[in-house]
């Protein structure tokens, strides 16, 4: 049986009709769709089980934190993290990557150089210019060859002893590019200097090993891998973050408090200050399950199979354009792509009248769009519902642009 | 809405004309008053010129680089101010230009609509 086959029931939003045509959701790169157990499992928790976690001394709230933690040992197990504090649970992956950027903005100093890539999404480019614009650090980035792929000779001739982070995407949200990222890892690390990885577009996908990939830092979001929004996991080595001092502060992440000075509680929490995302991380958890169930082997081997199909056939299409890799190299579940003679909104909105949800613009990548000489692209991103007939759908749609308008 | 509209989301026949075949698209030599800005969420950019005798306006053209509905937009601005003075074409709102354009759009895409709108704006104020 297809994936998709076995999944579809599965995800209660399909079910909607769009402008008069069955939904063909093709926008999972941005936010994913839920199945039935995640959307239950939080609405469980709240119908039963909901109080404040950690310092409740009273069943519920004993309940709250079991499962909270059960959370976060299940992520522990999904990405292969030696150990459990090694999992910290944040807002999404740009509040993990600005958690970072913060905290060790903080031990910057001039000259001080942050190694990010042109293909990166805003989240991990923004934070490192705030970082680095106030210690009188140097922010630099890794070119693209035309190939869609990191110039990695350059990357070598950028990386310094000077360099204190290496901060990087495993996939792109645009170009699907997957990044060596043990590669890259073991030589910031060679350097001395922090790795630190988007995996906002990989976790949704592939099978994770932290120990395998050998990084510092590893951030994702809940809501992309069919996990609720506002929840987010920064995966942080134990001996690196046992040195880092917190770049945030409130309750949970603290001992003990004086007017003047606080004493650190321990890992993970250190990093946890207030009231966390508690019904998310139960709604993560269930999504992780839902993942596990089916294999990640068998999910990343679905969606190459759909991203290799829209990539074949946009590519047989006249005045259509696909971007990034060839569909014979490894990809992630993106295909961005342009029309001839339409903006990429128009496309996005005529694919719609359709009942096809795809995503137009800059997809928080100017400077990438800027590289590629584009104001924008269109992008469709798959899940584990996604069928070849919604692909052929696409297809089929996008052949009849040009005349559209 | 008709199926035909429907299948056509937002796009007006209207909106499509004035997208194929702009009438005020282009540059203005000598244009007393230009201004151009950016939409921020799509990259929509619109540069409008126009040129004033007096108070009033005597000629308005645009380029860009832009969605349909922005580019009909402008065109549709361009084409309401010309012989309105001044003040009167600052008071040109989104309803007058939706009362031309005859589309249905959302929220979503307003600011396609009204991009056109603050150039102009800019580009009145901005002069003198």
């Amino acid at each position: 049986m297809r994936l998709d086959e076995l999944t579809r029931p599965d995800f209660p939003i399909l079910e909607r009709v769009v402008n008069g045509h069955p939904l063909v959701y093709l926008d999972s790169a941005a936010s994913s769709q839920r199945p039935r157990t995640v959307i239950e499992a939080m609405s469980q928790y709240y119908a039963r089980s909901h109080a404040n976690v950690h310092r409740s001394i009273h069943t519920l709230g004993e309940e709250a934190t079991e499962l909270y933690e059960a959370a976060r040992d299940r992520v522990q197990r999904f990405i292969g993290a030696q150990h459990r504090e090694e999992v910290i649970f944040t807002r999404g992956t740009t509040d993990g990557l600005s958690l970072l950027a913060e905290t060790i903005g903080r031990t910057l100093r001039a000259g001080d150089e942050v190694l990010i890539t042109e293909l990166e999404h805003h989240s991990n480019i923004v934070p490192w210019q705030l970082a680095t614009r106030d210690r009188g650090a140097v922010l630099k980035a890794v070119p693209l060859g035309d190939d869609g792929t990191l110039d990695l000779g350059a990357f070598e001739r950028l990386i310094t002893r000077r360099t204190r982070v290496v901060a990087f995407a495993h996939v792109s949200n645009v170009l699907g590019t997957i990044n060596p990222v043990a590669g890259m890892c073991a030589r910031a690390r060679q350097a001395g200097a922090f790795s630190v990885v988007d995996g906002a577009q990989a976790a949704p996908h592939l099978s994770l090993d932290m120990c395998a990939l050998d990084c510092d830092f590893y951030a994702f979001s809940a809501h992309k891998m069919l996990g609720p929004t506002g929840l987010g996991v920064l995966y942080g080595r134990r001996k690196v973050l046992e040195a880092l001092e917190p770049g945030r502060g409130g309750s949970e992440m603290i001992k003990e408090v004086w007017i003047d000075r606080a004493q650190w509680n321990d890992l993970p929490w250190r990093f946890e200050p207030g009231t966390p995302p508690i019904a998310e991380a139960v709604g993560l958890s269930a999504a992780i399950e839902y993942l596990e169930k089916l294999g990640m082997d068998a999910v990343a081997e679905h969606e190459r199979a759909l991203t290799r199909q829209t990539l074949e056939g946009l590519a047989a299409i006249p005045g259509v354009r696909v971007y990034g890799p060839p569909a014979s190299e490894a990809r992630g579940a993106v295909v961005a792509f342009s029309v001839e003679g339409l903006h990429p909104h128009d496309v996005a909105a005529l694919l719609d009248a359709e009942g096809i949800a795809v995503r137009a613009g800059h997809h928080c990548a100017m400077p990438l769009m800027r590289r590629l000489g584009v104001v924008g692209t269109s992008r469709a991103s798959f899940s584990v519902f996604n069928s070849p007939e919604e692909v052929r759908h696409l297809l089929a749609a996008v052949g009849e642009l040009r005349t559209a308008l | 809405m008709s199926a035909t509209q429907a299948a056509r989301g937002p796009y007006s026949d209207v909106i499509r004309e004035r997208w194929r075949r702009p009438r005020f698209r282009g540059e203005l030599p000598g244009a007393g008053a230009v201004a151009e800005d950016v939409n921020p969420l799509c990259g929509d950019r619109v540069r409008l010129m126009l040129a004033l005798e007096g108070e009033r306006v005597s000629a308005a053209r645009f380029v860009g680089d832009s969605c349909a509905i922005c580019a009909a937009s402008a065109d549709v601005l361009a084409e309401l101010v010309v012989g309105r003075s001044r003040a009167e074409a600052l008071r040109v709102g989104a309803a007058d230009l939706l009362a031309v354009l005859q589309a249905d759009i959302r929220p979503t895409r307003m600011r396609c609509v009204t991009l056109p709108l603050s150039v102009l704006a800019t580009a009145l104020n901005g002069k003198r």
